[in-house]
């Protein structure tokens, strides 16, 4: 069983038939994860890609049974969508869109605190690519075919850097559980620690591969759970060690403001925490293969 | 977003926060008027740039009449001032405050953040106001105390007041000083701010709470819904490139390197000045023109990249997925016609369609260097630098 998503995890599109949504809904039902409608209020009632449109996400759950979501709506009205989906009983929901107000996500996890550790929807991103479990589900926007079916967990903030090591994972041979990206934002729905975490208890997995990067605690955080509760070999990459103090390099949360922060002061903390570090992004494949071999 | 002290002092004021006297000038002549205008017999003449630190730069010139001011106005407009947070550039002073001089009796810190690991906004106080958050952590981590804000909700009155004993204010003024942290509080959450900052809070001998100093900033992702606030963006004080940038919908900051970069996603930005600094060379840029790399960013990129003098070799990452690298290449060709390329040119494609991408590329007319992985790319361009 896979983390996260199944091959079977049935999804609905909010903001079903925009341009955003509708080319990824495409992409996903390429892919062979299995969509059974979407969201677009005032839309209700209507086919689109041949599946049916519903103005609500109640709606949407009550006559689909969707358990999963995906977010292709502006940042304006993300929080709004998101907070629609945990509302409606979806446990698993993306949002893609970069832009969201860090106000509003805060406002997000606060609301999501209403329910129950049981009842809680997982929110991932946002300004994320989404998550893949190669050769069964793709609740995403990358592109499926670098990912080849494996053992290794990726977790990674961003999207182009979180392919770039799967497709050097994969001309080293190497497969993919799930590959989950959290995004670039500052206060996201679920953190490295979150993730790793159902990592470890997943019984397809037998390593995880972390692609962290300047700005805020969670590679840090993660690190240090990894040293006192996992079992499963941790390897870590942090992007920007030529980033310079206080300035945002791209994605909004990747800014050092404190100590803990920088590239250098994440990378040997996590070598304390027994992460196997690797040295440069170009041997992040080559990094799993050496630990794989040793397991 | 950065805004001027004094844009941050009309807001907290709106909330109920006591500033001193003061006004904005642009000139020398209305500066002499201005101080008249104020009142009192000693000003504070302060040069507005996106910085701190600017008392220790020469920003700020306490004058003793009203010709004083206008004469330290002339001296500082037109100037530009370079602080321990500007770079070696240095900022443009183009508005000057000024401001009816505060005879202090006590310094404080104050200051509001969004907190990362508590994922809440975190109030900071200390009684050594007057230096910066870094050195009171270093210096005296003791006197700092915080108060985490309840965003569903909003600071309560007790956390203000508990705030305010705790900075040993005396008890007659604890109902003023709470109403202040209120009103910073109030300001972070209903503006969306990221940043409030009061330093130093000063209690005047005369027994008021003001505000002496401020700085906020603001989320840029929150301006779609925040008029008001977008339109204290003053251009001048951010890089000519960096507006080019953001204006375009471009992520770039400007480095002090030679090899500019144009890259797909700001990981794998990051990650390839990395790999750049690892190859021995040193990177002119940041620049991520997002993950699908359409056409019209890649021109874009391309004359942002142009305009920096310093760009000595130019290398093109970029993972096409969905995008496809043929696709990505026929952009590539197609940008190159429009805008002239007088450095070596490195571009590495991977991803979706790689071949088909580099064959589009070879048969063109560019002249470039062909790279293969993220660490062949930057060997090739530093070599290139030779």
């Amino acid at each position: 069983m896979a983390v996260i998503i199944e091959k079977d995890t049935k999804i609905l599109i909010q903001g079903f038939t925009g341009k955003m949504g509708t080319f990824h809904a495409e992409e996903m039902i390429k892919y062979g994860s299995n969509v059974v409608g979407g969201v677009t209020p005032g839309k209700g009632g209507q086919k689109h890609l041949d599946r049916p449109v519903f103005n609500t996400v109640k709606d949407a759950v009550k006559h689909t049974g969707a358990t999963a979501s995906i977010l292709f709506v502006p940042p304006a009205f993300a929080a709004d969508s998101a907070m629609e989906a945990a509302d409606a009983g979806i446990k698993t929901c993306v949002a893609i869109v970069d832009g969201i107000p860090s106000h509003d996500m805060i406002r997000i996890k606060r609301y999501m605190r209403r329910y129950s550790r049981n009842e809680k929807m997982t929110l991932v991103g946002p300004n994320c690519a989404g998550i893949i479990s190669p050769g069964k589900s793709m609740l995403g926007i990358m592109p499926g075919h670098i990912y080849k079916e494996g053992r290794v967990g990726i977790i990674s903030r961003s999207g182009t850097l979180g392919y770039e090591a799967a497709e050097q994972m994969k001309n080293l041979g190497i497969g993919i559980s799930t590959s989950v990206g959290i995004g670039g934002d500052p206060i996201n729905g679920s953190s490295f620690r979150d993730i790793i975490e159902k990592f470890e208890t997943d019984d397809e997995t037998d390593a995880i591969l972390m692609i962290g990067e300047i700005g805020g605690p969670q590679e840090v955080a993660a690190g240090e759970f990894a040293k006192e509760n996992m079992k499963k070999p941790v390897i870590g990459y942090i992007a920007g060690l030529t980033a310079p103090k206080g300035r945002v390099m791209g994605h909004a949360g990747a800014i050092v403001s404190a100590y803990g922060e920088s590239a250098i002061e994440k990378v040997e903390i996590l070598k304390e925490c027994g992460v196997t570090i690797s040295k440069n992004p170009s041997v992040m494949g080559d990094t799993v293969k050496s630990v794989l071999e040793k397991i | 977003m950065d805004i001027h002290e004094y844009q941050a002092k009309e807001i907290l004021q709106s909330f109920g926060v006591t500033i001193p006297r003061g006004g904005i000038v642009y000139s020398p002549e209305t500066a002499e008027n201005k101080a008249r205008e104020i009142g009192g017999s000693k000003w504070v003449v302060k040069a507005q740039i996106h910085s701190g630190a600017r008392g220790k730069a020469g920003g700020v010139i306490v004058c003793n009449s009203p010709l004083e001011v206008a004469q330290a106005t002339d001296k500082l407009l037109g100037k530009k001032l370079v602080t321990n947070q500007t770079g070696p550039e240095g900022k443009i002073v183009n508005r000057i405050y000024i401001e009816e001089a505060t005879d202090i009796e006590k310094e404080l810190y104050l200051g509001l953040v969004f907190d990362r690991a508590s994922e809440s906004i975190m109030v900071v106080a200390s009684t050594e106001g007057g230096m910066s958050v870094e050195e009171i952590a270093k210096e005296k981590p003791d006197s700092i105390i915080r108060s985490k804000i309840e965003v569903a909700v909003g600071i309560q009155s007790f956390q203000a007041r508990e705030l305010a004993f705790g900075l040993g204010i005396e008890p007659e003024l604890i109902r003023r000083a709470s109403e202040t942290i209120m009103g910073c509080a109030k300001a972070f959450s209903e503006l969306d701010a990221t940043m409030v900052e009061v330093n130093p809070l000063v209690i005047s001998k005369q027994k008021q709470i003001l505000a002496l100093d401020c700085k906020m900033s603001f989320d840029n992702n929150e301006m779609f819904r925040r008029d008001k606030v977008s339109e204290l963006r003053d251009k001048t004080q951010e890089d000519e490139k960096e507006v080019y940038a953001s204006d375009r919908g471009l992520n770039y900051v400007s480095l002090e390197g030679n090899i500019g970069n144009i890259i797909n996603g700001a990981g794998l930005a990051m990650a390839s000045m990395d790999m750049i600094k690892l190859a021995g060379g040193e990177p002119a840029n940041f620049l991520d023109v997002g993950g699908g790399a359409t056409p019209e960013k890649i021109v874009k990129a391309f004359r942002l990249i142009t305009m920096d003098k310093k760009v000595k070799v130019i290398l093109v990452n970029i993972f096409a997925g969905i995008n496809r690298c043929d696709w990505v290449a026929e952009g590539i060709v197609q940008a190159l016609e429009k805008i002239e390329i007088k450095v070596p040119l490195v571009i590495r494609l991977a991803g979706t369609n790689v071949e088909k991408g580099n064959k589009i590329l070879r048969d063109s007319k560019l002249n470039y260097i062909e790279a293969n992985t993220l660490e062949d790319a930057a060997n090739k361009a530093v070599a290139a630098l030779k």
